[in-house]
C-alpha cells in the first residue's frame, strides 16, 4: 500500500527521518518494500529569478539574465513563451538533473543532465524548466501542467531548492501489510501504528458535519441478506454541484497513483484509502422506486459495471439493488445506470460492512477486482464503516459540493462498535515470550494501541477497539506487547524446561537414504520432478486405454494441462528428464528419482489415495545396455540384502526383447527395459535409453532384515568352471536355478561367458559359469564334487537338453 | 682320456667355444637357451662331462671331477654374467617402450551425486535429530481440515489468498504447507513433542522465483513452559550450524494463522557478514524462515491442554537453502535432473 509521508503526517506528528520511519514500522511488523522521494530524479534545481528578458531576433528564444541566489547571476537561453522579467521559475543549473521531454514537452523520456549549452550562438548556463521537466503535474501542483515554465510563487526564495516548494521533498512508503491486519490498510490505519510505536499523539481526521431539515421521503433500505451484508449505511445528500476537487485533494491522490476525476468520486476513492472503507455514490436520480435492496443475485441476472463491461451473475454474487434493478455488484464495482455524472444533483452514499468471503469469491468466479473489492476481500470492520460516512459527509460540507440531508438509512444486525473488553494474566503474557517486559512498559505499549489498561493484580482489563477484530487471546496480546517492546529483547534459551526426546530418522527413512547413496555409488545422480504431470504422459509410454495408471488423480484448478494429473507412474518424467539431457549434448548418464505414485482408492476422491514410495531410474549412452541398467537395479536389492528374480516380459514402452520384470520372493515389485525406439525417435533422443522402476512401498517389509552371523566353513571352497551348450531358448536364469538345485552345497553360481558362434550351429549357444561349492561338517573331496557335477549334467540334460562343451 | 695334458686341452676348447659363442648371444632368452643347451645332462658340452667319469681312470677322477666343476662354475658364472647384463637392458627397453605421460587424466569411477535437497534435507534432520527431533512425513495430498482449518485457517479467512491451493476436490488438495503435519502429529501424540517434517508443497505459482512445487521443512515443539526465547535460541543455534558459525538471527513480526506471535526469521548474511551486498540485497540480513509461537487454539483443537503445554513452530523452505548455500539462482534448476546441475553441488 502506499503512503505519503506528507498524508501520514496530517494525522501523527513524525519528527524521525525516513530511514528511522522504515525501522520503526520494520520493527512493529510493517515491511517497507520500497520507499522513494517524490522528486528522487531532480537534483540541483533552484528558483530562479528572471532579471532581464530580451527576445533573440529571429528565433522563439529569448536571453536572460536569470538570479540564482548563491549561484550568482546566469545567462540562460529560454524558449518557453511564458518567460518575462519579474518571472520566478525553476533553473536547473549546470549538473543538474531533470526529465528529459519528447517533442510535445509532455512525454517524459528519461534523466537528463544539464551542462553548459549554447543556442543560437548564445551561451547558457543552466535551463528554467517546465513542471513536467522536474516531474509534476497538474494534480501534483497547480499550474505544473502548463505547456511551458513553471511559474512559483512570488514569495520563493530566491536561490532556494525547488523541491520544499513544489513538494518533491515528499516521500512515498510502499507498505506491506499482513493479512491479520485489515485495519492498517488505510493511511490514518498506518498513522494508528505509528502513534503507537513513537508515542506520539493521534489527530483524528474531522468527522462533524451539518445534517440539514431536508428528507427524502419514503426512501428505505432493505437488506435481505444479513449474513453477508451485516452493516449498510446510506444518506442521502442533495444541491450536488460536480466539479473538480481542490488541490491538496487532487494532490493526495495523484501521490498515490490515482487519477482525479471529479470532487464526489474524489471523495470516495479519498476515504478508501484515507480509513481503509470502500464508499459507493449513486446518482439518486437513477434510482428507481426510492429503495435500496441488498439480496443475493438472481440466477442469470445480468449487470453492466462502470468498465462498461456486462457480467452474468448467480445466487453467490451480492448486488445492491434499487427497486428493480442492480446498480452496483456489492463489494465490487458500482453499476454503469447509477454512475456519478457532472450532471448528477443528487446522491445516495452508501458505507457499508459485506463479508469478506463473500467478495473473495465473488471477485475470483467474476473475475473482477477493484480497490474496493481488495479491501473487502481482507475484512472492513464496523467501527469504520461508521466513521468513514460521517467522514464523506464532513467533506461533502468541506468542499461544498452538496448538502448534508437528514435522510440517514443505517440496517445493521446489532454487532457493536463499542470496544470490547479482555481479561489477561500478565504472567501469562510473559509466559509466552520467555522473558519478563516490565509491567510500565505493558502499560504504556497498550495505552499506545488504545487497548485502555487497567491492571489489578496479575490481571490486565483491555478495552479493545472494534477495529482490532484480531485480538482474541494472551498470544495476540503478547504479540502486541512485544512487536512495540522490541523482538531485540528476546534473548536465545534452549528449552530448559523440555522432556530429552530420542530423535533422527526412523528405519524407512535410513533405507531410502542408503539406497540414494547405493544408486549414486553407482554413478546415479539423484533427481526430482513434480509430483504432477501432463496426460499426454500416458501416450508417451504408449499406455493402452484401459491401463490402470490412466486412473489418476485431476486437480480441479491446474496451472495448465501439463501439470494436471497426479502421476501414477514415474518413467515419462525419467524419459523426459533424459531427453532434455540429450538434447543439452550430454551423451550419457545416469540418473535416479526415489518420489511418491499417487493411486486413488475411488475417483472423485472420498478418502486419502495411497501414496506409494517408488524409485525410478534412467541411464542412457553408449556404455549402456540392459544389463548395466541392471545393475542399477541389483544395487537396490544389494543395500537391501534380498534377491531380484527376473523374466521377460513386454511393457508398452519398452523394447520387446529387452524388457524384464522384476520378482522379489515370487511378487512383482518393478521393471527394467530399453526404451522404444519409437520413443525415442519422436522426442529426437540420440543414444539408447533405458528405463527401471522398483515400488520400494512392495518391500518396505524387508528393510532392516537382521543379519545373522555363519560360522566360517572349516574346510576350503571348491570352485568349478563348467562350460554348457544348449538352445538359445534355455536361459541363464534356468540354468541358474537347475544348478543351485543339483546340490545343497552350491553357494555361488556366477555366468562368466557367453558364446554363439557358427561352430556351435544356428540355435545353439554356450555359457560358462562358475560353480562354488561350500563345504558343510566334513571337507568335499574333489571325487565327491565330481560326483555333484555327473548329477548336475544328468539333470541338465534331461530338463534342458544341455551338454558339457567339450 | 690319456692324461692330464688332453683333458685341459679339452677343456679349453670348451671354454673357448663358450666365450666365442656367447659373444655372438644379444638376448637374455639366447643366454638362457644356450646355457641349457650346455648344461644339458645328455648332449651339452658342459652337462655330459660328468657322464664320462666312467671312461676316466680311477687316479684321475679327483682331478677330473674338480676341472669339470671348474669349468661348469666359470660357465656358470659366465651364463649369469651375461644374462644380467642382458637383462638390465632389455628391462630398461621395457621401461621405456611403457613410457607414458603421467600428466594425462586418472582414471575415476564415476559417481552420481545426492540432489541439492536431498543434502539440505540430511543437514537439516542431522541437526535436528540430534536435540531429539523425530522426523515426521505427512502425505502430499491432504484435506482441506488439515492443511488449513485445524490450523486456525477457516474458510473464509484471507490468508488462504496468501496461497493459491491445487483443489483435487471439494475436500483434499495437495498440501499448501508441510504445517498440515503438525496436526496428524498433536491428535495422535501427547506432549513432550518434537518432530520435524519434511516434504512436497504445492502452490499455483509458476514464474522465474516460483515452482509449483518446492519443499518446506516444519518443525513443531510442544512442552511444559516453551516460551519464544525457546524458539531464539534453538534457531541461532540452527542456523549456526547450517550457515557457519558467528551467524546470528533476527526476529520480525510477521502473521500465520497458526501461531501467535508469528515471527519472520532473518539471519546476517554469511557472505558479507552484515555490511550489505548483493546477496542480502545491501541490507545485511537474508530472509531464512517463518516461526512462531503456536496459537492455542490450534492445540486446542488437537485435544492439548493449552494450559499445561505451549509450543513453537517454524516452517524452512528447503529449496531457499539449498539455492543461498550453494548459489543456486534459478529454481526451476532443480526440477529439471539437468546432470550439469545435479554433478556440480557435492556433499
Amino acid at each position: 500500500m502506499l503512503v505519503p509521508l506528507s498524508w501520514l503526517k496530517e494525522y501523527v506528528d513524525i519528527n524521525i527521518g525516513v530511514d528511522e520511519l522504515e525501522e520503526k514500522l520494520f520493527s512493529c511488523g510493517f515491511e517497507v518494500e520500497e520507499k522513494y522521494e517524490v522528486g528522487r530524479d531532480i537534483s540541483k534545481v533552484v528558483v530562479g529569478l528572471v532579471k532581464e528578458c530580451e527576445p533573440i531576433p529571429d528565433t522563439h528564444l529569448h536571453l536572460c539574465k536569470v538570479d540564482a541566489g548563491e549561484a550568482g547571476i546566469l545567462q540562460i537561453c529560454c524558449g518557453a513563451d511564458n518567460v518575462k522579467a519579474g518571472g520566478r521559475y525553476p533553473l536547473a543549473l549546470i549538473g543538474a538533473t531533470v526529465y528529459a521531454t519528447a517533442k510535445d514537452h509532455k512525454t517524459v523520456e528519461g534523466v537528463m543532465t544539464i551542462g553548459q549549452g549554447k543556442l543560437r550562438g548564445y551561451d547558457s548556463y543552466g535551463m528554467l524548466c517546465s513542471g513536467v521537466e522536474i516531474g509534476l503535474t497538474e494534480d501534483l501542483y497547480e499550474g505544473a501542467g502548463y505547456n511551458g515554465l513553471l511559474v512559483l510563487p512570488e514569495d520563493a526564495e530566491v536561490g532556494a531548492d525547488v523541491k520544499p516548494i513544489t513538494g518533491l521533498d515528499d516521500w512515498i512508503f510502499d507498505i506491506a501489510i499482513t493479512a491479520n491486519r485489515p485495519d492498517c490498510q488505510s493511511i490514518f490505519g498506518i498513522a494508528r501504528e505509528v502513534a503507537a510505536v513513537l508515542g506520539s499523539t493521534l489527530h483524528e481526521p474531522a468527522l462533524d458535519y451539518t445534517e440539514t431539515e431536508v428528507k427524502k421521503d419514503g426512501f428505505k433500505v432493505v437488506v435481505d441478506a444479513p449474513d453477508i451484508c451485516p452493516r449498510y449505511i446510506g444518506h442521502y445528500v442533495y444541491d450536488v454541484k460536480i466539479a473538480k476537487s481542490p488541490a491538496w485533494m487532487r494532490r493526495r491522490l495523484a501521490l498515490i497513483g490515482q487519477t482525479p476525476i471529479s470532487n464526489l468520486v474524489d471523495i470516495t476513492n479519498y476515504i478508501l484509502n484515507e480509513l481503509g472503507q470502500p464508499m459507493h455514490a449513486f446518482d439518486y436520480a437513477y434510482l428507481e422506486g426510492d429503495m435500496i435492496n441488498v439480496r443475493r443475485a438472481k440466477e442469470g441476472e445480468k449487470i453492466v459495471t462502470l468498465d462498461e463491461k456486462e457480467l452474468t451473475l448467480n445466487g453467490n454474487n451480492l448486488v445492491i439493488c434499487d427497486k428493480v434493478k442492480p446498480v452496483a455488484l456489492a463489494g465490487i464495482m458500482g453499476g454503469l445506470n447509477s454512475e456519478i455524472l457532472d450532471s448528477t444533483n443528487e446522491v445516495l452514499f452508501e458505507a457499508a460492512k459485506f463479508m469478506r468471503d463473500n467478495i473473495r469469491k465473488s471477485s475470483r468466479a467474476l473475475g473482477k477486482s477493484s480497490d474496493s473489492s481488495a479491501r473487502y476481500s481482507k475484512g472492513v470492520d464496523e467501527y469504520t464503516t461508521v466513521m468513514a460516512m460521517k467522514r464523506a459527509l464532513h467533506l461533502i460540507e468541506e468542499l461544498n459540493c452538496g448538502k448534508v440531508s437528514s435522510t440517514h438509512v443505517d440496517c445493521n444486525t446489532g454487532n457493536s462498535i463499542g470496544p470490547a473488553e479482555l481479561k489477561v494474566s500478565v504472567n501469562r503474557v510473559n509466559a509466552v515470550l520467555g522473558i519478563t517486559v516490565p509491567t510500565d512498559d505493558i502499560i504504556r505499549i497498550l495505552t499506545g494501541l488504545n487497548f485502555e489498561p487497567v491492571l489489578n493484580g496479575d490481571e490486565l482489563t483491555l478495552r479493545i477497539p472494534a477495529y482490532r477484530e484480531d485480538m482474541e487471546s494472551y498470544q495476540d496480546v503478547a504479540e502486541e506487547v512485544i512487536r512495540m517492546y522490541g523482538y531485540d529483547h528476546i534473548k536465545g534459551t534452549f528449552m530448559p524446561t523440555a522432556q530429552v526426546t530420542p530423535g533422527g530418522y526412523n528405519l524407512e527413512q535410513r533405507t531410502q537414504l542408503k539406497i540414494k547413496r547405493a544408486l549414486c555409488a553407482q554413478g546415479a545422480s539423484e533427481g526430482v520432478h513434480y509430483s504432477f504431470f501432463s496426460p499426454a504422459s500416458f501416450d508417451l509410454i504408449r499406455l493402452p486405454e484401459d491401463a490402470d495408471e490412466r486412473k489418476a488423480i485431476k486437480i480441479m484448478n491446474p496451472i495448465n494441462e501439463d501439470l494436471s494429473l497426479m502421476r501414477t507412474t514415474l518413467a515419462p518424467q525419467m524419459i523426459q528428464a533424459m531427453q532434455r539431457n540429450q538434447k543439452k549434448g550430454i551423451l550419457s548418464g545416469r540418473i535416479f528419482e526415489i518420489g511418491n505414485i499417487f493411486v486413488p482408492k475411488s475417483l472423485p476422491l472420498s478418502e486419502y489415495p495411497d501414496e506409494l514410495e517408488t524409485v525410478c531410474i534412467g541411464c542412457f549412452g553408449e556404455n549402456e545396455d540392459f544389463f548395466s541398467a541392471k545393475g542399477l537395479v541389483e544395487a537396490i536389492a544389494d543395500t537391501l540384502n534380498i534377491r531380484f528374480d527376473y523374466e521377460a516380459c513386454e511393457k508398452s514402452f519398452l523394447h520387446p526383447y529387452r524388457t524384464a520384470r522384476i520378482l522379489c520372493d515370487g511378487e512383482e515389485v518393478g521393471y527394467v527395459g530399453q526404451v522404444k525406439y519409437e520413443i525415442i525417435d519422436e522426442l529426437d533422443m540420440r543414444v539408447d535409453s533405458f528405463v527401471a522402476q522398483v515400488s520400494l512401498y512392495k518391500l518396505v517389509k524387508y528393510y532392516g532384515k537382521e543379519q545373522t552371523f555363519k560360522p566360517l566353513p572349516k574346510f576350503p571352497e571348491e570352485k568349478r568352471d563348467l562350460c554348457f551348450v544348449m538352445n538359445k531358448k534355455v536361459t541363464c536364469a534356468q540354468i541358474e536355478k537347475a544348478i543351485y538345485d543339483s546340490c545343497e552345497y552350491v553357494t555361488d553360481v556366477s555366468l562368466f561367458d557367453v558364446y554363439e558362434g557358427m561352430q556351435l550351429g544356428l540355435d545353439k549357444k554356450s555359457m560358462a559359469f562358475s560353480v562354488v561349492y561350500t563345504p558343510g561338517g566334513e571337507e568335499l573331496k574333489a571325487d565327491k564334487i565330481d560326483e555333484f557335477v555327473a548329477e548336475l549334467l544328468k539333470e541338465l540334460k534331461e530338463k534342458y537338453d544341455v551338454v558339457l562343451r567339450s | 682320456m690319456a692324461d692330464l695334458n688332453e683333458l685341459s686341452e679339452k677343456l679349453g676348447g670348451i671354454k673357448a667355444e663358450i666365450k666365442e659363442e656367447l659373444s655372438k648371444l644379444e638376448t637374455s632368452k639366447s643366454v638362457f637357451e644356450y646355457k641349457k643347451a650346455i648344461f644339458d645332462s645328455k648332449a651339452g658340452k658342459v652337462g655330459s662331462l660328468m657322464r664320462e667319469m666312467g671312461k676316466i681312470p680311477n687316479e684321475m677322477k679327483a682331478e677330473y671331477g674338480k676341472r669339470v666343476n671348474e669349468l661348469k662354475n666359470w660357465a656358470q658364472e659366465k651364463f649369469d654374467e651375461m644374462d644380467a647384463k642382458f637383462k638390465a637392458e632389455e628391462m630398461r627397453l621395457k621401461y621405456e617402450s611403457e613410457k607414458i605421460d603421467v600428466t594425462m587424466p586418472g582414471q575415476v569411477r564415476k559417481q552420481g551425486f545426492l540432489h541439492p535437497n536431498t543434502l539440505v534435507r540430511n543437514r537439516i534432520v542431522d541437526i535436528f535429530g540430534s536435540m531429539g527431533f523425530e522426523i515426521f512425513e505427512g502425505t502430499e495430498i491432504e484435506t482441506d481440515y488439515y492443511n488449513f482449518t485445524a490450523l486456525n485457517t477457516p474458510d473464509d479467512h484471507p490468508a488462504r489468498d496468501m496461497q493459491d491451493t491445487f483443489y483435487l476436490s471439494d475436500k483434499f488438495l495437495l498440501r499448501t504447507q508441510t504445517s498440515a503435519g503438525q496436526i496428524h502429529v498433536m491428535e495422535k501424540e501427547q506432549p513432550p513433542i518434537k518432530i520435524i517434517s519434511p516434504g512436497k508443497v504445492f502452490r499455483s505459482d509458476d514464474d522465474a522465483t516460483h515452482s509449483p512445487m518446492f519443499s518446506q521443512m516444519e518443525g513443531l515443539v510442544v512442552d511444559k513452559g516453551i516460551t519464544l526465547c525457546d524458539l531464539k535460541g534453538m534457531l541461532d543455534e540452527f542456523v549456526q550450524k547450517i550457515f557457519g558459525e558467528g551467524v546470528s538471527t533476527r526476529l520480525r513480526p510477521s502473521y500465520f494463522p497458526f501461531t501467535e506471535p508469528s515471527v519472520e526469521v532473518d539471519v546476517s548474511c554469511f557472505q558479507c557478514h552484515g555490511k550489505g551486498c548483493k546477496l542480502c540485497k545491501g541490507t545485511g540480513w537474508i530472509e531464512v524462515l517463518g516461526a512462531g509461537v503456536v496459537n492455542k487454539k490450534v492445540l486446542e483443537g488437537c485435544g492439548i491442554d493449552s494450559d499445561v503445554y505451549s509450543g513453537f513452530a517454524f516452517g524452512i523452505g528447503i529449496e531457499r537453502i539449498a539455492m543461498l548455500k550453494y548459489g543456486i539462482n534459478n529454481i526451476k534448476h532443480l526440477f529439471e535432473s539437468d546432470l550439469r546441475v545435479l554433478e556440480q553441488i557435492r556433499e
